[in-house]
């Protein structure tokens, strides 16, 4: 498989981001509403918002690789498809990245409102650098909550949209992004 | 006539006696810092974890020729919660445990001052916490009163007591440990 995009379709980095990113979106989603519930005693008590935080700030960083990837790179066509159709779905997209770029940023806004930084899985620390602003905690918090809800709602449609390309249009939209023959 | 000349008398006295409160009134001093709302509760029994108001307003009437006299009324911001640790914050200001959203506002009133030995009293009054409000009783020592260097006039007092979060509403399990907060109140007031 080509390393990048062609028109005909995705090269191998962009999939490897879109399939990395895909359910460590899903299931950071999953893990904060699970992680957010859990009692005092529980064994996932501290683990769990250690797990969300490291993979909430590696998302940050694949999705600026795969912005920087988009822009330097062509974007395959898109397939035959009514004028409205293109709109929305160009516009999820967009939405989509700067959706998950606010949650990332005011999940930090969260963690760093005290000034101390963020532990990646001990690799690296991601220090504070905007803080003790007045219930900056939460406010972020609260964003945060809204903005994970809405990019599931979005990464619903996206789907749906997909699926209804290779179910119902029969058209190569999926399987440019599979690395599958387009037809 | 009589009867309104008796009114006026007694509009009179109430006045005075208003105006000799007020003599001994102070404003507890939040603008100087020289008042702290702080907590500790044990976590899992192996430590304390203290943590405190940062906003809160109160006046306390005093009279060292009067103590039994004495009141306090405390309102507190608890939006304004802080253990040090803004993760712990946000969950302390949730509905697991202060929900201050729906109780931005803690207050005790006091209901009687009972001198006891040396410089100490008990303080009674009404706690409003999370909604719900309770009786309860703190051990007050009047560490010390005057003037100041710069033309005022001071009392200060040192609180502690302690409630049972769960006497509050407040039932997010922290173990068995945990079950009771100590509330100590050190504040400082100047004379209005």
């Amino acid at each position: 498989m080509q390393i990048l995009n062609s028109q005909y379709r995705y090269g191998l980095v962009a999939i490897t981001l879109h399939w990395l990113m895909a359910p460590a979106i899903i299931g950071n989603f999953a893990l904060g509403l699970w992680m957010t519930g859990l009692s005092y005693q529980h064994p996932w008590y501290h683990q769990a918002p250690q797990i969300h935080k490291s993979i909430g700030i590696l998302l940050f960083m694949a999705l600026l690789l795969r912005l920087l990837w988009r822009w330097g790179n062509q974007s395959p066509k898109l397939e035959p498809s009514p004028h409205w159709q293109i709109l929305i779905a160009k516009l999820t997209h967009r939405v989509i990245y700067c959706v998950l770029l606010m949650i990332v940023f005011s999940g930090y806004l969260i963690s760093t409102a005290d000034g101390r930084s963020i532990d990646v899985f001990g690799w690296f620390d991601v220090p504070a650098t905007i803080y003790n602003i007045d219930g900056q905690e939460d406010i972020a918090g609260e964003v945060h909550e809204w903005l994970a809800w809405s990019l599931i709602v979005l990464v619903v449609i996206h789907a749906l949209a997909a699926l209804k390309h290779h179910f119902y249009n029969r058209d190569s939209t999926l399987r440019k992004m599979l690395g599958m023959p387009t037809k | 006539m009589k009867k309104l000349s008796l009114l006026i008398m007694s509009a009179l006295i109430s006045m005075t006696m208003q105006l000799q409160a007020q003599a001994t009134e102070y404003k507890i001093d939040t603008r100087g810092a020289h008042a702290f709302v702080q907590f500790r509760i044990k976590h899992l029994g192996f430590s304390w974890l203290y943590g405190r108001f940062d906003k809160f307003n109160g006046n306390f009437v005093f009279d060292k020729s009067d103590p039994k006299a004495s009141s306090v009324q405390v309102n507190i911001d608890t939006r304004s919660l802080n253990s040090n640790h803004a993760e712990r914050d946000k969950h302390l200001r949730s509905a697991d445990f202060l929900d201050v959203a729906k109780f931005p506002t803690a207050s005790f009133i006091s209901t009687s001052f009972i001198p006891g030995k040396d410089d100490t009293a008990k303080l009674n009054g009404k706690l409003t916490l999370h909604g719900v409000t309770k009786e309860i009783s703190i051990d007050v020592t009047n560490l010390g009163g005057g003037k100041d260097p710069w033309g005022g006039d001071r009392q200060g007092f040192s609180g502690t007591t302690e409630i049972a979060l769960k006497d509050f509403g407040i039932d997010f399990d922290l173990g068995p440990a945990s079950q009771t907060v100590e509330i100590m109140l050190d504040v400082e007031g100047i004379k209005i």
